[in-house]
């Protein structure tokens, strides 16, 4: 799964409109998606193929209903790989400066 | 069937077996499985087969159990499946909710994961745990398998 697709899906405001259509109630129809959007079914129903592909969203049919879940394992590998590592970028030069300004000190020690 | 409360879905290179070890080798979940905290490991207890116990296990000196059930199926490499509830509520079916593991091939080397949890809605509380918990355990175990890293924080294998 390339995380470029999930960048991509994400850029697009319609489409973050969808995921958070899904946070505020999991498993909605198209149909159901559809009411709350002010654009034409053909376009909710390209734009919600645009993040299955991104695995952003996970379809489970039930009988004839297919239901459109939000699933945010990639939103979280995201978070791992760019935020998270940023975060621990700057909590080593914090380290980094401490062990400076300390460094005397663990010399004595 | 119900209506899934939850349903995540990951792409790891990697093989049927070798997920399907995660979930049931306690020497490999501690490498992934975090609390909401990431204050210690915790490990799934249980010989996996179907009519068993499990237990959600803390790796911590008291071994606290945070969360019980029953295998409904196990089904090597493909499918597993187990209620889930509070330890004080175990007795009590109709507060039970209920994961599903699916793993299957996807061509390419890739493995597709697909984690399902259903009957969530009536308790809040532990929807919104879950909610925060399965994609962090989802994406460690991915990083796991596609790159031998472990957490910085998981405990030695004894």
């Amino acid at each position: 799964m390339h995380i470029d697709k999930v960048f991509k899906a994400l850029a697009d405001p319609g489409r973050r409109r969808l995921l958070d259509q899904l946070h505020r109630e999991n498993g909605q129809t198209l149909t159901a998606l559809c009411e709350h959007m002010d654009m034409t079914r053909q376009a909710v129903t390209q734009h919600l193929q645009l993040l299955e592909e991104a695995n952003l969203v996970a379809v489970v049919w039930q009988g004839r209903e297919k239901l459109h879940y939000l699933n945010p394992v990639p939103l979280h590998e995201i978070y791992e790989r760019w935020i998270g590592k940023f975060e621990r970028s700057r909590l080593g030069a914090l380290r980094d400066l401490k062990k400076k300004l300390e460094g005397d000190d663990d010399d004595k020690t | 069937m119900t209506k899934p409360s939850f349903v995540y879905v990951t792409y790891i290179a990697t093989t049927p077996e070798k997920v399907w070890q995660a979930f049931v080798d306690t020497d490999v979940m501690r490498q992934y499985w975090v609390g909401p905290n990431a204050d210690c490991a915790r490990v799934n207890v249980s010989d996996w087969r179907p009519g068993s116990q499990w237990e959600h296990q803390r790796l911590d000196d008291a071994r606290t159990v945070d969360i019980v059930g029953k295998v409904v199926e196990s089904n090597p490499p493909r499918r597993l499946v187990f209620t889930w509830a509070r330890p004080n509520e175990a007795g009590d079916a109709s507060k039970h909710s209920r994961v599903a593991i699916d793993i299957e091939p996807h061509g390419d080397g890739l493995v597709r994961l697909t984690v399902t949890h259903e009957d969530l809605e009536r308790d809040p509380q532990m929807l919104a745990g879950i909610s925060g918990g399965w994609p962090k355990v989802l994406s460690n175990l991915k990083t796991l398998l596609e790159t031998g890293r472990v957490l910085p924080h998981s405990p030695p294998a004894t």
